[in-house]
């Protein structure tokens, strides 16, 4: 009962009261190009980064793709690469990941309304790991946690796909996950919707290239948001969920 | 942290004398790490490389076998054996006779079940996806009643094919590749990856760098022993546990954090150093937090440890005898919980931990509860192990060293000691110094099994935490 009762007094509050407003300390997060002009001819970037997620003329990252690994920032010799703590990266279109020079926070996401009509209230999600290295795992659970507390929003991971509105898809989608995935998919009942969390769901990430995988349901099936990162941070998650059902928070 | 670098043409010998030196080696009471193979420049052959340790060193043994090989199973008399043989089945189709039970470790080739015989018997399927967040695999539980005889585990559903990604890259540029192996243990996988390629390529890294490795690789052991220990108390529904470990557990990610920029350590080690910052300010920082970590762990450790409850739910559960973890290889959290003294940083130290040594824990009853308290007093261990040397090292931002080219025709074995247990990095190069072949053994390779022990005429209500007291990687046993 006493040593109960000094948990409870260590434990405290624990609670990040305005998630929108939080400011994770030595977060790697949102890339800035800043404005310093190229070397004339510069590719250093390019052979660097292990995702192929740079372009030039002009500079882009594609947040779908990048790791933030900071090869690329290394690599630069003007420092016109470089990554602040801001974790507002998700994105409903596939193209709002991409982050330009000056350009600041990706476009906001984009309240849906009809999804915020049917879930604004109460959001149920399915996981599916498909060659998830058990990172995206983590910060997934990590959603639910005492900090983040992710279901103060009525927002809740749930056991059964049949009790669920979303699949939320981690990792690179392998072959031998892609029945498993295909049937979680069904057994989910209408209306529903698709979230690509991590660089391995979003782009294949760091597995792009294997021949290991089988990315045709993310053909077929959009997702209504893509969460980047390697992993996400719980805060893009959420705070990306919020903005796309219309929760104030 | 220790690595080996070797000529193997000087360590291959034909294989009569390969197999009778192996088991004369192993006799004496040297363990068997690693045992893997690799196509041959001759595609009839194929090499296999058994990798030892004993007194506080590794060795090679190497041999050419011709394909397709068939020879009695070493599995048959050394059950440690096992799961290297299978995957050598399922890779080269060596043909291994009395094999008791050759598996596919990845490949979704069918293979028959296990099947229990009798009237009342029955049998539970489970995943591979399973009601929580987490990867998948999957489970066939044979029961009688609510008592499990069997459970069969059966893994590969998160192959990515990893080891062929890792040859197709500057050998160099392989880190955040590698820290994806099993994305749990990334700074375990990337030192071990490091401390390899800089032995092929002669490059000697600072202390100082190593320091800041082995500083990284304590703080995911904390971080990932309090994740062990939120999942089980949750699993047994103490949910003070939970959310208090838990709670912890982003105490000390964000440590890592402040550090690499990642809560997984992600970019902390990189070949020729570590990219990780531990300036006076963020040292004060990490220094609190660790602070706070040994007083309210000083608070939670006992409420739970003391709690009937949870010894009830804990002890006697999901035991794994001491003689059974020797025969099965068993390393890391398991072996020690089940009375082994294995542990890398201890048996195999690279100068940091020949400097600051780091004691082992050992617990003997080999259940769930000895795999709680292994992790318990580990994490005192590596905190105690950090103000030791955040004293000594009030900065801690070293400077990365050049790679260069590799020395041709040469293997490097990497052992480090990870959360779960020795990671082992096996690295190759061909005559041209280019990467010939790259195997990566995860801990969870060799553990899986042990699980699948440990549920034995346990009740199947009792799986959920025999699982999380092991706590193995999926994509690690993948890759
Ligand atoms: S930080 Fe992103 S864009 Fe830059 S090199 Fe790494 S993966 Fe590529």
């Amino acid at each position: 009962m006493f040593s109960s009762l000094k948990v409870r007094i260590s434990q405290g509050r624990q609670y990040i009261v305005d998630l929108r407003k939080a400011s994770p300390a030595g977060f790697r997060g949102l890339p800035v190009i800043r404005a310093t002009a190229c070397e004339a001819g510069c590719t250093a970037c390019l052979p660097v980064c292990p995702t192929g997620a740079i372009a030039l003329d002009p500079v882009r990252i594609d947040l779908g793709r990048c790791t933030f690994c900071r090869e690329c920032e290394l690599a630069c010799p003007v420092n016109k690469i470089g990554f602040t703590n801001g974790f507002k990266m998700a994105s409903d279109t596939r193209e709002g990941l991409v982050v330009r020079e000056g350009a600041g926070e990706p476009s906001p996401v984009k309240v849906s309304q009809g999804l915020k009509q049917l879930f604004g209230r109460s959001l149920k999600l399915r996981s599916v790991s498909s060659g998830g290295c058990n990172g995206c795992e983590l910060e997934l659970n990590a959603a639910s946690n005492v900090n983040f507390d992710m279901s103060r929003y009525g927002i809740d991971f749930v056991a059964s796909p049949r009790h669920a509105d979303a699949v939320v898809i981690s990792g690179p989608l392998t072959k031998h996950m892609h029945e498993a995935l295909e049937r979680a998919w069904l057994g989910l009942p209408d209306p529903k919707f698709v979230i690509s969390f991590g660089a391995c769901a979003i782009s294949g990430g760091l597995y792009a290239d294997s021949p290991e995988l089988d990315r045709g349901f993310l053909g077929r099936f959009t997702p209504s948001l893509y969460v980047p990162g390697c992993p996400p941070h719980p805060l893009t998650f959420i705070v990306g969920l919020m903005d796309l059902l219309g929760i104030q928070g | 942290m220790s690595a080996l670098v070797v000529d193997p043409a000087e360590h291959t010998c034909r294989k009569e004398a390969f197999f009778e030196r192996l088991r004369a080696q192993l006799s004496e009471g040297a363990r068997l790490v690693g045992y893997y193979g690799r196509p041959a420049d001759d595609s009839g052959q194929v090499v296999i490389t058994a990798v030892l340790s004993a007194n506080g060193k590794l060795s090679v043994l190497r041999t050419g076998l011709s394909r397709p090989h068939s020879h009695r199973a070493l599995s048959a008399e050394l059950p440690a054996f096992q799961i290297f043989e299978r995957e050598l089945h399922e890779q080269y189709g060596l043909r291994l006779h009395e094999h008791p039970w050759l598996k596919p470790v990845r490949s979704d080739a069918p293979y028959p079940f296990y099947s229990l015989k009798g009237k009342e018997v029955h049998e539970v399927a489970v995943g591979p996806i399973h009601a929580g967040v987490i990867e998948p695999g999957h489970f066939r539980f044979m029961c009688l009643g609510e008592v499990v005889h069997h459970l069969e585990i059966q893994l590969g559903y998160q192959h990515r094919g990893v080891e062929a990604l890792l040859l197709k890259k500057d050998p160099r540029a392989l880190g955040p590749l590698v820290e994806t192996i099993a994305g749990d243990t990334s700074v375990a996988h990337a030192w071990a990856y490091c401390e390899a390629l800089e032995a092929l390529a002669g490059v000697t890294t600072s202390f100082e760098a190593q320091v800041s490795r082995a500083i990284g690789l304590e703080l995911e052991r904390i971080a990932m022993h309090l994740a062990s220990l939120a999942g089980m108390a949750t699993d047994i529904a103490f949910l003070q546990g939970g959310t208090t470990y838990g709670r912890l557990r982003t105490t000390a990610i964000n440590s890592s954090m402040l550090a690499c920029g990642s809560r997984f350590g992600r970019g902390w080690v990189r070949p020729g150093g570590a990219w990780a910052k531990l300036e006076s300010g963020q040292q004060a920082t990490l220094r609190a937090n660790l602070k706070l970590l040994k007083d309210d762990l000083a608070i939670i450790n006992p409420h739970l440890l003391g709690a009937r409850s949870v010894q009830h739910r804990l002890k006697g559960i999901g035991r794994v005898t001491r003689e059974q973890a020797i025969e099965l290889g068993i390393v890391g959290v398991a072996a020690r919980a089940s009375g082994i003294e294995v542990d890398a940083r201890a048996d195999l130290p690279g100068p940091v931990h020949l400097r600051y040594g780091i004691r082992g824990v050992i617990e003997n009853s080999g259940d769930c509860w000895a795999r709680a308290v292994v992790r318990i007093r580990e994490i005192d261990e590596s905190l105690r192990w950090l103000e030791e040397v955040l004293d000594a090292f009030p900065t801690c931002s070293p400077d990365a060293a050049r790679v260069g080219a590799l020395k041709p025709d040469t293997l490097a074995v990497a052992v480090c000691e990870g959360w779960r247990g020795e990671v082992v990095h096996c690295l190759e190069t061909d005559a041209a110094g280019g990467l010939r072949h790259y195997k990566v053994q995860d801990p969870s390779l060799r553990n899986w099994f042990a699980l699948a022990l440990s549920l034995r005429e346990n009740e199947i209500s009792d799986f959920p935490i025999c699982n999380k007291s092991f706590d193995l990687s999926y994509c690690g046993n993948d890759l």
